[in-house]
């Protein structure tokens, strides 16, 4: 018989998230992978500012809370400081891909071995609904009341894209989680993430689209069909790079 | 002398803080109490570079020289800036080469050494600096140079120990001239 | 006895860290400190440690950070502008209750500045500098050799109360060479329980954090944090005196401004004035002890410092007003010469300001 239990990395209490947020499966998937690598205990996850800024009340494992956007650079200090710990970030679009791009973008070039979840909901969450730098053209938030217009506050940053271009990272990949088939296929890239680290292979970003009703002004239905339909064609789905797949199919 | 205060000045690449090393680790082999500071920043890329260097045998005070008791001008901007600073009784050293002017005080020792053209001729080029050091030393005492290669040991790297040597000639030809 | 060797302010500070334990450095480069990472370019990979420079000096603190809360000495280092940028982290860091040490070559300012010498972020150092009610302990060293007995007992007292430490040097205190000896007994570093190195499935996971989004519970922690300062304030204090027994015009000045002053109060003493100086080593804590003293038989006190005027007002709260506190500084990268400190001296002396 199988039970359905909680991983033991994720902390048996109430998550905060609202009702239809993405957040909850994205956390599971990080537990599940933890478990399954019996790296728990040797675990340290850094926290950012955003909606998952408490996110260190909700994993087990030894956690850190990071300034807005800084926590590559914590990780980096954690991961340099003790090589044998397993040190992931896990940041918001705003958090990661506006005011810690320089953080980001460094810690991909040192191709540091870590592990970054990265959840893209297009969306500032935490503050009520602001534009990120993720935001599609067009897009209707609180600071761009008529549409992102791509004239006056520029184009939505592609962070996967971005980073293929370096030569640091090991592993790209973005996912989603807006049904079955693509939960599945996040927890594989969640868990290759971590297993590169293990293996000491380097940098791998997994970017999550996800969704965040409560902003987009949606019923969480709604939302996961907006993935579909606007996110998805602009943020297409897949793996932008895989260094030691890439070396293999080489040799 | 009991303290010298004692300022290097040249254009970058002369060798001016190179100098006040060898005096700041005379000075530790000689247990002297003593301070090495060096103008830093952007205008040591060819533009002006000196350095204070303070010998004593009492406990150093203030590491900053704006009135020397010796002086050394390698070139003629630090002979402008710095020749009214030197203190009555105070030395002044130039390199007469570089510098088409003498100090018109009473009240200061003048030394003339035309070190930049005593440096090519004898093939030490680039020695100037250690020329004046030389003559300097005769005329102040403020080292010995009993130790002269133990000093410069102590802050040349290993691999350019060739160069000690010459270092050393230069030194005696200013202390002889 | 070790050997005396000579070495520049900023070498000293990274050689002593070494000596302390600290195998992390993490910095970006600006003048006048960039010896610190140069050093420990050099020295960090042959002794099995890490030196990173990092992509900012934003980023630098958070490796610091990070780098902290995994329970390991360690430091950065910068100047003015770049100490800015680290104050967020910095808040982070007293709000985490972690320790580490931070240098600041101080240069002049504000905005860009200059490169030259300076003192004039005692402000920032000493009150705060980041958001938040908090304190770093600030040491503010005055020669080569101090430089490297303040670095160990920085990282001592970061480790001793779990809070960052503030070196407070200037460009030409980093710049200078002096003959220093690395005779060192060092504290090693405590047990830290709280730190980030992985729960090994035996114990509850524990959580580096400086959010609270209960006032009341937020309050809790900064009351604590306050006590705890108290602790230090009573037990940290340190400073040097030098002729104040009979002093009638006592100079406060810390690190070159006060080598600077020793000058001007020796000449003062030859031409017969009582002159004294009074040299806080801690910045924060501020020693008020010597100054109370001090102020039973001092005409006036003098603040020189190489900045419009900050510490005096810690000299003034010293006195409780009781007597005179005059200014006497240089900003921009200047420094005061011995004979303008003499000058504020003989006015002091004469009443007559």
């Amino acid at each position: 018989m199988v039970v359905f239990d909680k991983p033991h990395s994720l902390i048996d209490v109430p998550l905060h998230y609202c009702p239809g947020c993405t957040h909850g499966i994205v956390h599971r998937l990080v537990a599940e992978a933890i478990d399954e690598l019996g790296i728990e205990g040797k675990a340290i996850g850094i926290a950012p500012v955003g909606c998952s800024v408490m996110a260190y009340d909700y994993f087990n494992c030894d956690m850190i809370e990071a300034a807005h956007g800084r926590a590559p650079a914590v990780a980096t200090g954690v991961k340099r400081a003790n090589p044998e710990n397993i040190v992931f970030t896990y940041q918001g679009d705003g958090d990661l891909a506006s005011i810690g791009t320089a953080e980001t973008v460094h810690a991909a070039a040192r191709n540091e071995n870590i592990t970054i979840i990265f959840i893209n909901n297009a969306i500032y969450g935490m503050t009520g609904g602001q534009m990120a730098p993720t935001s599609l053209p067009g897009q209707v938030t609180q600071t761009s009341p008529y549409g992102r217009d791509t004239s006056l506050c520029g184009w939505p940053v592609k962070i996967c894209e971005m980073l293929s271009q370096l030569d640091g990272p090991e592993y790209l990949e973005r996912v989603t989680v807006n049904n079955v088939a693509n939960v599945r296929k996040a927890k594989k890239a969640i868990k290759k993430a971590f297993q590169n680290q293990v293996e000491g292979k380097g940098f791998s970003l997994i970017e999550v689209l996800s969704a965040c009703p409560t902003n987009w002004g949606m019923t969480p239905r709604e939302a996961l069909k907006w993935i579909d339909d606007n996110m998805i064609p602009y943020y297409p789905l897949g793996v932008y790079k895989d260094r030691s797949a890439a070396k293999e199919a080489a040799e | 002398m009991n303290t010298a205060t004692i300022l290097i000045a040249g254009f970058g690449g002369q060798g001016a803080l190179f100098a006040g090393k060898f005096l700041a680790y005379s000075g530790l082999i000689e247990e002297k109490q003593l301070s090495w500071l060096p103008s830093y920043g952007p205008e040591m890329r060819g533009g002006t570079a000196n350095c204070a260097v303070t010998l004593s045998d009492e406990p150093v005070g203030s590491p900053i020289v704006t009135e020397p008791n010796v002086l050394i001008a390698m070139n003629r901007p630090s002979f402008d800036k710095f020749e009214p600073a030197v203190v009555p009784d105070g030395y002044l050293f130039a390199d007469s080469t570089l510098i088409d002017a003498e100090s018109q005080r009473k009240d200061i020792k003048a030394f003339y050494v035309p070190a930049t053209k005593m440096a090519a001729d004898m093939g030490l080029t680039g020695l100037s600096n250690m020329i004046l050091i030389g003559k300097m030393v005769k005329e102040t005492g403020a080292v010995s140079l009993s130790d002269a290669e133990e000093a410069f040991k102590k802050f040349v790297p290993a691999k350019k120990a060739a160069l000690i040597e010459k270092n050393i000639e230069a030194l005696k030809a200013g202390f002889e001239y | 006895m070790a050997e005396k060797v000579l070495m520049k302010g900023n070498e000293a500070i990274a050689e002593a860290a070494i000596i302390a334990g600290c195998r992390h450095y993490f910095g970006y480069p600006i003048t006048p400190q960039t010896e610190i990472a140069a050093y420990m370019a050099k020295r960090m990979p042959k002794i099995g440690g890490v030196f990173l420079q990092a992509e900012s000096e934003i980023a630098a603190i958070n490796m610091v950070y990070g780098c902290s809360s995994a329970g390991k000495r360690v430091m950065t280092s910068s100047s003015s502008p770049g100490i800015s940028l680290k104050q967020e982290g910095i808040s982070y860091l007293a709000g985490s209750d972690l320790p580490c040490l931070i240098v600041n070559a101080q240069r002049g300012g504000p905005g860009l500045g200059g490169i030259q010498p300076s003192q004039s972020d005692y402000f920032q150092a000493t009150k705060g500098g980041g958001h938040g009610d908090y304190h770093l302990i600030v040491l503010a060293p005055a020669s080569v050799q101090e430089m490297a007995e303040l670095t160990i007992k920085g990282f001592e007292l970061a480790d001793k109360y779990c809070m960052p430490v503030m070196l407070l040097a200037d460009g030409t205190t980093g710049q200078m060479m002096e003959p220093v000896t690395f005779d060192f007994d060092v504290k090693p570093a405590p047990e830290k329980p709280w730190a980030t190195t992985g729960t090994k499935m035996q114990r509850e996971h524990n959580i580096v954090n400086s959010l609270y989004l209960q006032p009341e519970k937020l309050e809790v922690t900064n009351l604590e944090r306050y006590k705890k300062y108290e602790t230090v304030k009573e037990n940290e204090a340190m400073w040097e005196e030098f002729m104040t027994e009979d002093a009638d015009v006592v100079v406060a000045a810390f690190g070159i401004a006060a080598r600077v002053s020793q000058n001007a109060v020796i000449e003062a003493r030859k031409q017969g004035i009582k002159a004294g100086l009074i040299r806080p080593i801690t910045l924060w804590p501020f020693p008020e002890t010597p100054f109370k003293k001090a102020a039973e038989h001092a005409k006036a006190f003098i603040s020189v410092e190489l900045s419009m005027g900050q510490m005096i007002e810690d000299v003034k709260l010293s006195v409780s007003c009781t007597k005179p506190v005059y200014f006497c500084g240089r900003v921009g990268g200047m420094i005061p010469s011995p004979a303008e400190v003499l000058s504020a001296i003989k006015k002091a002396d004469g009443g007559d300001r």
